[in-house]
């Protein structure tokens, strides 16, 4: 490991962390309508567009109605934005004449859009106009991180409140959401990326002639306004095919560092609103510990992976500095591997390389960082509340131990609770192991994998993960756009979006309406290096023991086969 | 205190219950029985697919190796019913001792025109009258409207010593099954067939009928979840396991799912909550349902009456202050003879107090003429060898020797308001009109009682003492002992009203009572234990019923309650810690067929793929049997904080769940290589 990627980690980290206590509190100030200093410029708007709307802002609902404007306006998101990818042939702002999408397709980006995953069946530059991709996508990259920012700020209210029946209104909180939670982040990076050098034009694209006398069509478009909500809402959808390793999605190293960076920026940031939501940091600071340690894990083992020469090489006497292929040579193997593994800590799912060219183990990481449900960081939002689940299950396992009904920050966990979080815990088995299976089983299905054996599983695991985890980052060599995969991986990410909210928010109600025990000396500690370790063993555990058969048939066989080449 | 007779119908020898256990265990496979725990049903259902799948031809493992995996399913179903069985035994037996009383019992009914018809005990309904005569057993629970009687309760509580029961007053309440020793009771009953304390007591302790505790209902849906996931885990590998290059054994596949669900606390869940039940039982409390022991276990207030729970509940002799210019041994004795007639316990206390102090020739009983107390001159004494002796409270005395309070030497009188200041009763004594000095007495606080209120501090729990004293008395005898709070000049709604406030504050609160002005605060309190022999309204309004009539045993019952929970939390985590080590037995087994290199994940170096099966599903069954003896007997509880408590368990249950099934799949592996079993 050279220096410069030692000086990249630590660059890394320290623009996720060092921000995140400040940020998370400006989160709960903005979320609770607190004045920050923005409020003199964007309360006005704010104002404007609850009278516009006709919602009565001081109006709490209740988990059911919470959830049901929730449900009402991600279906209306989602019908409007498969309209315009059917449409886009007759409207605007389309200068290179894309004609509609086959409506598989459509349905799929449209699904994959409002479900903040951003799975790509298609290429930007090949199939999108400017209008589909900045008020049909852009629309959605904001909506539906601001619906993850909702879901979460009702849940932490669920945990906070006491015999309470309301959790918030989900209208304000999408508004405060998308109008001071991300809205001024992303003009901040879109001027930063433009500054480096990524287009932000409506022109069209531009034809040049190469050094060796081909015809080359240059694409362009609106794409650093794009770039920016997709870093930031962890949405992770390119305006180009290539995403993130596209020259002009990320042109420096520059870019490239603030592009991961903001990948993890917010969700960082929400630990530390969740601790003032509950009015004790030290909440914060456990599980933001327990999301380092299997951060650092995955980066280190990825890291290691990559950087170890491939042992099919390895005879044929030629120097290897790792495994190359598949990277952006601009950015190496440390950029690639650190982005690897927190483009899919968060659900973020935009790449700077090729996931499915990483070694064996280099992929696992990516892989096991969706499949248990995507909580290292996680998606804006999301991420946290699959964290807080997790944090649920280990204090019900656990919690019996210290002889007490089991309680967190003391709300009973009763039968209800379980049962919901049962339900949680079914949806990433359903979506990789049944829709895998299924996918595997069927000749037409699996006909899209293009290697067979233990590659070609893990193409398929790693592919229906990243849907049903809402990731979005494709494992390359899977040709995914085909009617039945465009509509089972839709289905996936349906399944893992609202497989969770729905519950999640059943559990904030039941969690709002309960008495708060009093928290003492005799309270299971869900603070401090005990709960960290037990966190983190049970998000491993749970993972683990789902997924370990499957993963030992992919990538755990192809890395042993590789090895004893 | 009276001598207890042993527990009633002592459960028959431990040889015919392990029998009993036996043959329950091949009864409880009835399917129907078993929904009650879906993981050992979903293993029930395994066990029939295997063996099923051993008569069919052409199965791609040896019918010898099947045999056996279909065997230790079979082993695996039985041995979590022998645990349950085992479990209802000891209640069971001597529920059916009780019951068995009851057979053929009639009862007096009062018809609507006075008299009385004889009918099966049975058939009473609530709201009836019985007449019951002496020698007769009270045919079912109720209250006593007229007549008085001394009553045998010792079939249910064990008290040889008959009781007083009588209409009105705190007494009134009878139980059923127990016998009246004289006189006779006119009994309204106050439960239908079935409802009685005895119905109750078995249905906690049979498996079939229990109620499952809220807790329980819990870890049964995660149990069940867990289940669900590894179904999913093992319907699906097949299809991978195609694609990958070859099927994989359905044997094989079912011995994985097997050993993955959570079979051993799914096993011994019923058990374990069943146990729990039979140890009150053991202590004389009776549940009314689970779901109060439960609660017990999170209890953060105690109410406690203070007479007879934190002192004795009489006024004991503890100092004497002799007046000026009297002798200690004149008080002494001018005391002891005053008190020699004095058959109230103060009196005996005094006396008692002072023979050890200064032994003296003590006059017969009859050589004296005892002088009773009497409201008028709130005096009582003797008059002997012609002097008379006499003790009082302080303003009766001095009436009596016609001195005024301020005539009183200083000395005396300043600890006269010493004693009253510290809570205690000051009396004054005197011989023949001499004032000798004066008598502490005082509440004493019953040995032991303090460290009893510091091991429920540590275990976060505050006792907070009820009386009707005056704050002074009560605050004295509260740092005396030790509570965290005290209510004085208790009143039945200041009792409620505190329940209520701690309960806003999210807080459990647990009381016990017996009077029926404490019914309404023993319903508002989520523990409330009632006095056996306390009033039928007390007992109603409860969720806990005290057959001793011993307030302390609240504080058993909260470690009852938190065994039940740490023993449930501690084998969830055990079983599933196993799976990792299973897996590691498994998997390589399942796919070296497919891909040779996993078998480096053969880390314990089983011998061969079937042997391998064959160890996880044997541990996998034998395991329940090992921690049968834990599920009865629970985890035990220290008074530690949480944090050390919850890693003390984690590294016994945690840890060694994650390495146990390694040994013990070795070894097991080793054995049946060696056997050639596989």
């Amino acid at each position: 490991m050279d220096s410069h990627v030692v000086l990249l980690l630590v660059a890394f980290f320290a623009l996720v962390l060092l921000p995140a206590p400040w940020l998370g509190r400006f989160y709960y100030r903005v979320m609770e309508g607190e004045r920050t200093w923005l409020s003199p410029l964007l309360q006005p708007v704010e104002r404007f567009s609850y009278r516009f709307a006709g919602v009565d802002a001081q109006q709490e609902q209740d988990w059911k109605s919470y959830t049901l404007a929730l449900l009402a306006f991600n279906f209306a998101g989602l019908v409007l934005l498969f309209a315009i990818l059917m449409l886009q042939g007759v409207l605007p702002l389309n200068p290179q004449n894309m004609p509609g999408l086959e409506w598989t397709l459509a349905l799929n980006t449209a699904v994959s859009f409002v479900t903040n995953t951003n799975w790509q069946a298609y290429s930007g530059e090949a199939s999108l106009s400017y209008f589909s991709q900045m008020v049909g996508l852009g629309v959605q990259n904001f909506v539906s991180a601001a619906t993850g920012l909702a879901v979460l700020v009702a849940l932490c209210r669920g945990i906070s409140r006491r015999s309470s029946q309301t959790l918030g209104n989900f209208w304000v909180d999408l508004t405060r959401g998308t109008l001071y939670g991300l809205l001024p982040l992303c003009i901040g990076l879109a001027l930063f990326l433009v500054w480096q050098g990524v287009p932000q034009t409506f022109s069209h694209y531009l034809d040049a002639l190469t050094l060796q006398g081909g015809e080359q069509s240059l694409p362009l478009g609106p794409a650093a306004s794009q770039i920016a909500i997709k870093q930031l809402g962890t949405n992770g959808g390119g305006f180009f095919g290539l995403n993130s390793a596209h020259p002009f999605e990320n042109p420096t190293v520059w870019s490239n560092l603030f592009e991961m960076a903001s990948i993890l920026l917010i969700p960082a940031a929400l630990v530390f609103t969740f601790g003032h939501y509950v009015k004790d940091l030290r909440q914060s600071r456990a599980i933001l510990a327990c999301m380092l340690i299997l951060l650092v894990l995955g980066v280190g083992v990825t890291l290691y992976s990559e950087l170890q020469p491939n042992p099919a090489l390895a005879g044929l006497n030629i120097e290897q500095s790792g495994s190359l292929e598949g990277k952006e040579s601009r950015f190496g193997i440390g950029a690639s591997a650190l982005w690897a593994v927190a483009t899919t800590a968060a659900s973020s799912g935009s790449v700077n390389a090729m996931h499915d060219s990483f070694s064996a183990l280099g992929g696992l990481v990516p892989m096991f960082n969706m499949m248990v449900g995507e909580v290292i960081f996680g998606g804006v939002g999301a991420g946290l509340y699959g964290m807080l689940l997790f944090v649920l299950i280990a204090v019900f396992l656990c919690g019996l131990m210290v002889g007490r009904t089991p309680e967190y920050l003391g709300k009973k966990l009763e039968a209800r609770e379980v049962r919901l979080l049962v339900l949680t815990l079914l949806v990433m088995p359903l979506g990789v192991l049944v829709l895998g299976a299924l996918t595997a089983a069927m000749p037409f299905a699996n006909a899209s994998v293009s290697n067979p054996g233990a590659h070609g599983l893990s193409q398929i695991l790693y592919n229906y993960t990243s849907g049903t985890a809402n990731n979005g980052s494709g494992f390359g060599g899977f040709s995914s756009n085909t009617p039945y995969h465009n509509l089972m991986i839709a289905l996936a990410m349906l399944l893992g979006r609202f497989g969770y909210i729905l519950p999640v928010l059943a559990i904030a109600g039941s969690l709002a309406a309960k008495r708060r025990v009093p928290v003492g000396q005799n309270s299971f500690p869900t603070h401090g290096p005990l709960f960290v370790s037990l966190l983190t063993i049970t998000i491993l555990l749970v993972g683990g023991l789902t997924f370990l058969p499957v993963l030992a048939l992919g990538p755990v066989a192809e890395h042993l086969s590789l090895l004893g080449h | 205190m009276n001598a207890k007779t042993e527990i009633p119908a002592a459960p028959t020898k431990p040889r015919s219950q392990w029998q009993a256990a036996l043959i329950q265990a091949f009864v409880k496979l009835d399917p129907r029985q078993l929904v009650r725990s879906p993981v050992m049903l979903v293993v029930e259902l395994t066990a029939i697919f295997t063996t099923v799948l051993c008569g069919l031809p052409g199965q791609p493992v040896p019918t010898f190796i099947a045999v056996q995996i279909a065997l230790w399913l079979w082993f695996t179903v039985l041995f979590a019913n022998f645990a349950e069985a085992l479990a209802e035994g000891r209640g069971k037996a001597r529920a059916d001792s009780l019951r068995a009383g009851t057979q053929g019992l009639f009862a007096r009914r009062r018809l609507h025109n006075g008299t009385f018809e004889t009918v099966p005990a049975a058939s009473l309904r609530k709201g009836e009258v019985v007449r019951v005569e002496v020698g007769e057993l009270i045919p079912g629970d109720g209250e006593v409207i007229e007549g008085i009687a001394a009553v045998n309760e010792a079939a249910i509580t064990g008290e040889s010593a008959p009781v007083i029961r009588e209409s009105g007053g705190d007494r009134s309440a009878v139980t059923g099954n127990t016998r009246v020793v004289s006189d006779w009771l006119l009994v309204r009953i106050s439960v239908n067939p079935g409802e009685s304390t005895l119905d109750r007591m078995i249905a906690l302790v049979e498996g079939a009928k229990r109620q499952k505790t809220p807790n329980e209902v819990a870890l049964d849906i995660l149990l069940i979840g867990l289940t669900l996931i590894f179904l999913l885990v093992v319907v699906t590998l097949q299809p991978f396991a195609i694609y990958s290059g070859g099927a994989l054994p359905l044997v094989f596949l079912v011995a994985l799912l097997v050993t993955l669900i959570p079979t051993t606390i799914g096993g011994l869940l019923s058990a374990i909550g069943i146990a729990g039940m039979d140890r009150l039982v053991r202590l004389n409390v009776i549940a009314k349902s689970g779901r109060a022991v439960e609660a017990a276990g999170d209890v953060h207030v105690l109410l406690l009456d203070k007479t007879g729970t934190i002192t004795f509940g009489n006024r004991r002799c503890s100092a004497l202050f002799a007046a000026p210019g009297v002798t200690g041994k004149d008080l002494a004795e001018g005391a002891l003879l005053a008190s020699l007639a004095d058959d109230t316990p103060e009196g005996k206390s005094i006396v008692e107090y002072l023979r050890g102090l200064h032994p003296m020739q003590e006059p017969a009983r009859d050589a004296v003429v005892a002088i009773p107390f009497s409201a008028e001159t709130r005096l009582s004494g003797v008059d002997y060898n012609g002097r008379i002796y006499r003790k009082g409270a302080v303003d009766a005395l001095l009436a009596f020797i016609g001195m005024q309070r301020r005539e009183m030497p200083a000395v005396l009188s300043r600890e006269i308001d010493k004693i009253a200041q510290s809570g205690g009763t000051p009396l004054l004594v005197c011989a023949d009109g001499k004032l000798l000095g004066a008598i502490h007495l005082k509440d004493v606080v019953k040995p032991g009682i303090r460290e009893r209120f510091a091991e429920l501090r540590q275990l976060g729990i505050r006792t907070v003492m009820v009386t009707g004293d005056n704050p002074l008395t009560a605050a004295a005898i509260a740092a005396e002992a030790g509570v965290d709070d005290v209510i004085a000049e208790a009143t039945p709604e200041k009792k409620l009203a505190r329940i209520r406030a701690e309960q806003a504050d999210g807080k459990m609160v647990a009381m016990c009572g017996d009077g029926a002005n404490d019914a309404p605060a023993l319903a508002q309190a989520d523990v409330g234990m009632a006095m056996n022999d306390g009033t039928q309204a007390a007992r109603e309004a409860a969720n806990l019923v005290d057959l001793d009539s011993d307030p302390t045993k609240l504080l058993d019952v909260v470690q009852v309650g938190k065994e039940l929970l740490v023993t449930r939390g501690a084998l969830t985590t055990f079983s599933i810690a196993n799976d990792v080590a299973k897996y590691f037995a498994i998997l390589p087994a399942l796919f070296t067929s497919i891909y040779p290199q996993l078998g480096v994940l053969n880390v314990m170096h089983l011998q061969s793929p079937q042997s391998a099966i064959l160890s996880a599903i044997v541990f996998n069954a034998l395991i329940i049997i090992a921690l049968v003896p834990l599920a009865l007997r629970g985890v035990r509880v220290e008074a530690v904080d949480a944090a050390s408590l919850l890693r003390r368990n984690l590294l016994i249950y945690g840890l060694g769940g994650l390495v146990a099934p390694f040994i013990g799949i070795k070894l097991i592996d080793l054995l049946l290589t060696s056997l050639g079993l596989a």
